[in-house]
């Protein structure tokens, strides 16, 4: 295309310009418009997969803390996730606390972990490949550091919720939330 | 023939390909090569638009359907979740319903083309045959699609059009029952539709593959209606019509999405926004428009089963219609009869359309009536005898004569080169 037109611009008497012909440049102008028309067009159709109106609405939960003792745990859902909300004892926290935070292999201090030291909230999802770690029931097995223990393929928790020993490369995520009274949070 | 194709391309690892399977060369000779006959109008439009049309639906469908809950307790409240939560999914389903007007009107245009410029006759008439098969594969697909939101129009048009198969003797009301799953339209007709719903247009792809293989075998038709006869006749499709397609294709996206975002609702029916509900019929069912001709033929007779039978016979006569038309001239510009029954035919099926719009009553039952009677009379009497009584007007000699006046063959330079004129 662009040797001929070249060469018509010859031909008709145009003055050929050394960065091309008028038809170059409305080639060029409406290839331009197809392809910002059609990246247009993309994009709502890329969008739809996102999570919609209905989805995002149900992104905040609300928990009421006052039937859980100290020492016990519960599991809630948030965005189709459990969310272990573990009322935990002084020495749990102590424990936490005690730890040489250059032998984590995700250092993070338990103080950055839990708004209030008597409650850990962390998400449920093993950082390893996304099974549900035991220990949160009374009867499940915690794991060698009384936290939790992920029995797919062996991960083990602290009380902080942070990996110890196992192949997950990170501690259990800590989800927004905030204490609107001293027994209720609103998780997201 | 054994052995690897002897391939043109120049890119070595391109050309590796092609050698072993030569889908380059195939596109290189079939859309970009293809000789079109030089003088195509923009009527001949309408086919590449029909596939861009048949391309949307498809898209739009699919993303409707991660949405969409085949379920008669959810369908309704999941097509509403798509116009209010779904991200852009107001856009999506209504490109889709409003979509489905385009395709018929597309097509539509598409057909009266082929029977203006005579391209059904010899030797495209399979190619012909193809394309009605087309047309019933999109009438089963669209009716099948409008029943899948759940509303009032959809629940109480699938069961009238369902119940279309009871005027069948004896075994009508089996057929009918089969086709339900049940008793009445209920949870498993829905997913049957939608699961057919879902099918239908792959199939319809699968057709309009053959119909294009057809078409590349005999060539397209022209406004004139004789066969190309050597080069000077021709332009190679790529640029010539690659452009001149997307030129109408840009026109045909505007209409498209006037519809959508300034009237998306006009061409639909507001009573399927209303949920579906088996103890109440609207006052009034109207099919979507596009069927509405069809309808009226259906209603002009006063008996069920000749209804029903007419109704069927008026597409099924355009399966014939290669063999009904006598005329050995195909253009209707070279048919000075032709050309008024034509025009004739299109009013009555404009008429037709209006009178399936309004209730089955006095002058619209008589307009029906008359409608009818032409639409048949038409292809089953008057082109028959017309094409031995008319007298054909002179044809041109050749496509290039006709087109370039004056009667002398190109010289061969000039048709190498006539973009350069831009
Ligand atoms: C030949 C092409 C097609 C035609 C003519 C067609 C026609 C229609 C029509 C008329 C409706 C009802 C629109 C409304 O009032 O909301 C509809 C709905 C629907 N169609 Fe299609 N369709 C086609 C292809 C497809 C394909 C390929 C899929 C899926 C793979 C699909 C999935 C759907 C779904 C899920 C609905 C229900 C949602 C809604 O009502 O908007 N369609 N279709
Ligand atoms: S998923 Fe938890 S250890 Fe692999």
């Amino acid at each position: 295309m662009a040797e001929t037109s070249h060469a018509s611009a010859h031909q008709t008497g145009h003055a050929p310009h050394a960065e091309g012909t008028r038809r170059d440049f409305l080639y060029l102008m409406t290839g331009a418009m197809g392809a910002v028309g059609t990246a247009a067009v993309a994009w709502p159709f890329i969008h739809q997969m996102n999570p919609s109106k209905d989805v995002l609405a149900l992104s905040t939960t609300e928990v009421d803390l006052s039937p859980i003792q100290q020492g016990q745990a519960i599991t809630v859902m948030w965005r189709g996730k459990p969310v272990f909300i573990r009322r935990r004892t002084e020495p749990e926290v102590q424990q936490a606390n005690a730890v040489n935070l250059g032998d984590l292999p995700d250092p993070q201090a338990d103080s950055a972990r839990a708004q209030r030291p008597e409650w850990l909230v962390v998400v449920g999802v093993c950082t390893h490949l996304g099974c549900v770690p035991l220990g949160t029931k009374a009867t499940d097995p915690k794991g060698e550091f009384g936290g939790w223990f992920c029995p797919c393929h062996g991960s083990h928790y602290d009380s902080s919720g942070r990996i110890r020993k196992g192949p997950a490369p990170k501690n259990l995520e800590v989800p927004t939330y905030t204490f609107l009274t001293d027994t209720r949070i609103r998780i997201g | 023939m054994v052995g690897l194709h002897n391939s043109d391309i120049k890119n070595p690892t391109l050309r590796w390909i092609d050698q072993r399977l030569p889908l380059i060369s195939l596109m290189q000779n079939e859309y970009a090569k293809f000789p079109a006959p030089r003088n195509f109008n923009y009527w001949w439009n309408f086919g590449a638009l029909a596939m861009v049309n048949l391309m949307i639906m498809i898209v739009t469908g699919i993303v409707l359907a991660m949405h969409y809950t085949p379920h008669t307790a959810f369908a309704f409240d999941s097509v509403e979740r798509i116009m209010r939560d779904v991200n852009y999914g107001w856009l999506i389903r209504y490109i889709h319903a409003n979509g489905a007007s385009m395709f018929f009107i597309v097509v539509y245009i598409h057909m009266f083309r082929g029977l203006y410029y005579g391209s059904y006759k010899a030797p495209r008439e399979l190619l012909w045959i193809l394309g009605v098969v087309i047309l019933l594969l999109m009438m089963a697909t669209a009716f099948m699609g409008y029943v899948l939101p759940w509303g009032q129009m959809s629940f109480w048009g699938a069961t009238v059009i369902t119940n279309l198969f009871s005027a069948i003797p004896i075994v009508g009301d089996a057929i009918v029952t089969w086709l339900w799953g049940g008793f009445s339209i209920d949870n498993p007709t829905l997913n049957r539709f939608f699961s057919l719903h879902y099918l239908l247009p792959f199939v319809i792809v699968g057709v309009v593959f053959l119909h294009v293989v057809a078409l590349h075998i005999t060539g397209s038709n022209n406004p004139l209606g004789i066969e190309p006869k050597g080069p000077q006749d021709t332009v190679p499709f790529h640029p010539y019509y690659t452009v001149k397609d997307t030129f109408g294709m840009c026109v045909y996206l505007m209409v498209f999405a006037f519809l959508v975002f300034f009237a998306p609702n006009y061409l639909g029916h507001p009573d399927n926004y209303i949920p579906a509900n088996p103890l109440v019929t609207p006052a009034h069912i109207v099919p979507e428009w596009y069927f509405l001709p069809f309808y009226a033929i259906l209603r002009a007779v006063p008996s069920k089963l000749g209804g029903v039978l007419l109704m069927f016979a008026s597409i099924f006569v355009l399966f014939l219609l290669p063999w009904l038309d006598t005329s050995k001239v195909r253009s209707a510009r070279f048919r000075p009869v032709y050309k008024w029954f034509f025009w004739l035919l299109v009013v009555w099926c404009v008429i037709l359309g209006y009178c399936g719009a309004k209730p089955p009553e006095g002058i619209y039952v008589v307009l029906s009536r008359l409608g009818t009677i032409y639409y048949f009379a038409h292809f089953l009497i008057i082109l028959p005898v017309l094409g031995k009584l008319e007298r054909p007007l002179p044809l041109p000699e050749s496509i290039a004569q006709a087109v370039l006046g004056g009667g002398g063959r190109m010289p061969a330079g000039a048709v190498a080169k006539p973009m350069e004129k831009a």
